[in-house]
């Protein structure tokens, strides 16, 4: 039992970390420092950065272009990168769409698809939820009927994440009604946003972003060779797509990170007050949450050890969603109490990439707020946490 | 990075269960807990003849050189079983103590049959007015020519009454609080002077309140410096509390396995109840718990035994969790095990009153949560 690593990774470790201290672009480190929010076009760069590199793919297959990288070096990877306070990749491209070609799709669809995706020349996003269809997925009723030579898709789908700057949009649709099971008859069909018929409407979130958006199709036109593997296999495939999502959303290594940052903050004292490390109550619930996340960290190092040694994950992989946003959001909270009165101004504006006036509170306290507003959202999406629960206790605990 | 257990813990481990499944059913321990000693000396004498007593002390002194996980992987197997018999008193605490203290002589004297399974020992950690702070000792230890002679109270004296051996820190300057002119005396049960208050435990363990009354030993009974016994004292506190931490988890383990199989079995309103949301995912939380647990287990035990990191920050980590969600884990299971989980009759019953009595034992969980809180 051990968790040193061995020669080769310490030598992928010192590679990773030269790539953000070196090659991170001062702008967007600044940018990511500040809490300010990335433009798109800086997000598309650094992710193209990265694929410069080869490191787009982090899960993918070396033969569709992917780094075939180990789960330690997976880990290795994510940790540097939390630690840079890098920019989280867009997972929709690369984390499910891409990992569902490869895996469910033809040679066609790979070879028309997966080099964009890769090289983030095309901006995905997720048509998944629909107003009537959240924790029920299966319930959807967007319909793909097929007419010729294309689908004519009718529906709506909600809660899409960044689709108002989506070139293409993966969705779950009925491709038939007369089935046994809800589950069955649903297809997963590629659509372009640009077809005729495709409208996008913002929603806006409790802490005021436009984050989400609603799409309605009224009788888009959908070529055939958009329909990813078989036709009412839909529901399979988007499974496997929602296990990735999982293990992204535990963002164990960027929690270590928000936790290390927390701790330098309480120790000194802002506007001369008392640093919030003297106050005992406030350490005992800090205290607490480092422990947590200690465990959770372990938990992740089990998962990957064994799925490294050709095992699957055992039980303890379940549980990475459900504690991992727990944590997260319990993190958001000390962040909120620290910042006391100065977490009440409302100024998102300092936050947009082209401020420049004297900002009120210091750091990023009047983000504090925000950010717990805005991440009452992990422990929803990605399947809530009640319905992991309740996935844990058929499919874990047999009941 | 390897979470896997080596050989050595692989044979442990099994040698340790099947033992447990073959020898130590739940009513057979109940009767080896509710005899005179507390537990059954014949099964003490084979953890000897297999070498457990063995595990954590020097090839030189006879042992295996084990470390704090190959410990923690014999605690969680002790745990499951429920074992009564004084590994914790003998090996853990008094064992501790030896092994970083006692010269040649004294292990020859006391160590040596310690492991053999032959000499019965407890080491006297805490005192009535104490709680929690190991340098809070009153008892004093007076010079009176060769000889010392000890005057003072002890408390939860830990197997006390079976034990032939008792090591008894005491203060030779100082006050209670210093860490300084702390003293470590081996001192044998039967010595003039010494009396015992003996009591079962709300676990189905022993102990004792231990009054020492102009006891007199010789230079012989001193183990290690005069006065600086503290550090001894503290580490091998540290060892027992990473020890029942790992046998905590272990009853997690057993109490949340054993509920989820009762709410297969149990049918109300002409159902299983494990099939109400209501209870399934308290049985999910359950699970996590003791994944959590485990895994805070295995890095305490990795960072206590690779010497280097925050040892003692690791070790009130893991009692502060086993405190808390292992506490409320073991709620739970009564709770889900409904009537029978409040029944003296059911094993259920007694791995929470095991679990409760770890919570209280070298600091809780809000003392060590202080201990984090800084």
């Amino acid at each position: 039992m051990h968790v040193t690593f061995s020669p080769e990774e310490l030598e992928f470790q010192k590679e990773i970390r030269a790539f953000f201290r070196d090659e991170f672009p001062n702008d967007i480190r600044e940018m990511q420092a500040k809490g300010m929010e990335l433009k798109p076009a800086d997000q598309v760069r650094w992710q193209q950065l990265l694929h410069e590199k080869g490191w787009a793919g982090i899960n993918w297959p070396v033969e569709y272009g992917g780094t075939g990288w180990t789960p330690v070096q997976k880990y290795i990877f994510a940790t540097e990168e939390a630690n840079a306070n890098a920019p989280f990749i867009i997972p929709f491209g690369l984390s499910m769409v891409g990992p569902v070609i490869y895996t469910f799709g033809n040679e066609e669809q790979k070879q028309r698809f997966l080099p964009d995706i890769l090289a983030s020349n095309v901006w995905w996003c997720q048509g998944y939820s629909e107003p009537g269809s959240g924790s029920d997925l299966a319930s959807l009723r967007t319909r793909a009927d097929l007419d010729g030579d294309h689908f004519v898709v009718n529906g709506t789908k909600t809660w899409t994440t960044l689709g108002q700057h989506a070139d293409w949009i993966f969705c779950l649709a009925r491709t038939n009604t007369d089935v046994a099971r809800r589950q069955e008859g649903i297809s997963f069909i590629l659509v372009d946003m640009k077809s005729s018929g495709v409208s996008v409407k913002p929603i806006i979130l409790l802490d005021g972003t436009h984050e989400v958006n609603e799409i309605h199709f009224d009788n888009v036109e959908v070529p055939v060779e958009n329909l990813v593997g078989e036709e009412g296999k839909g529901w399979t495939y988007g499974k496997v797509l929602l296990q990735h999502e999982r293990a992204n959303i535990a963002a164990v290594a960027r929690s270590r990170y928000r936790m290390r940052r927390l701790r330098k903050q309480v120790s000194s004292s802002v506007r001369g007050a008392t640093p919030m490390i003297e106050d005992k109550n406030y350490m005992r619930k800090l205290a607490a949450v480092e422990v947590e996340l200690k465990a959770l960290e372990y938990t992740e190092l089990r998962t990957l050890a064994a799925v490294a040694s050709g095992k699957a994950p055992g039980p303890e992989s379940s549980i990475l969603k459900i504690k991992g946003t727990e944590i997260q959001q319990a993190i958001d909270m000390l962040y909120l109490q620290a910042a006391g009165y100065y977490a009440l101004p409302y100024v998102p504006d300092q936050y947009a990439p082209d401020f420049s006036d004297d900002p009120i509170g210091q750091g990023k306290e009047t983000q504090a707020a925000l950010r717990y507003f805005n991440f009452r959202k992990a422990s929803i999406y990605g399947g809530s946490n009640e319905i992991q629960k309740n996935i844990i206790a058929k499919h874990v605990l047999g009941l | 990075m390897d979470f896997s257990l080596n050989e050595v813990q692989e044979m442990l481990t099994d040698s340790i269960d099947k033992f447990i499944e073959n020898d130590y059913a739940f009513d057979t321990r109940q009767e080896y807990a509710s005899s005179d000693s507390g537990y059954s000396a014949d099964v003490w004498n084979m953890f000897a003849e297999l070498g457990w007593t063995a595990v954590p002390f020097s090839e030189e002194d006879g042992g295996f050189n084990g470390d704090q996980v190959d410990i923690m992987v014999m605690m969680q197997c002790f745990g499951r079983g429920l074992v009564v018999e004084p590994f914790l008193a003998n090996v853990v605490l008094a064992g501790g103590i030896l092994k970083r203290t006692a010269d040649a002589g004294q292990k020859e004297k006391w160590l040596q049959p310690l492991i053999g399974g032959e000499l019965h020992t407890t080491l006297a950690f805490t005192e009535p007015q104490a709680r929690y702070d190991l340098s809070d000792i009153a008892t004093t230890a007076t010079a009176d020519g060769d000889d010392w002679v000890l005057d003072g109270n002890k408390g939860f004296v830990l197997n006390g009454a079976t034990s032939s051996l008792i090591i008894v820190p005491a203060r030779t300057s100082g006050l209670p609080g210093d860490a300084d002119g702390i003293t470590l005396f081996a001192v044998p049960g039967d010595t003039p002077g010494m009396s015992m208050n003996a009591y079962h435990t709300i676990d189905g363990l022993r102990a004792a309140e231990l009054t020492l009354e102009n006891v007199r030993v010789d230079a012989g009974a001193v183990l290690g410096e005069i006065g600086g016994g503290f550090a001894a004292l503290d580490a091998t506190i540290d060892d027992a509390t990473m020890a029942i931490s790992a046998e905590a988890v272990g009853i997690m383990h057993v109490l949340k396995d054993k509920t989820i199989e009762y709410s297969k079995s149990r049918s109300q309103f002409g159902v299983p109840i494990g099939s109400f949301q209501a209870l399934q995912h308290r049985m999910v939380d359950m699970l996590t718990a003791c994944e959590q647990a485990q895994s805070l287990l295995m890095w305490a035990a990795m960072t206590c035994a690779s010497g280097d990191g925050d040892a003692k920050r690791a070790i009130s980590s893991i009692k502060y969790l086993v405190g808390t969600s292992g506490q409320l884990l073991g709620e739970e299971a009564v709770q889900i095990h409904g009537g029978m989980g409040v029944s003296w009759e059911l094993d259920v019953a007694h791995y929470f009153k095991r679990l409760t009595a770890i919570s209280q034992l070298f600091g809780n969980a809000d003392w060590h949560l202080d201990r984090l809180a800084v």
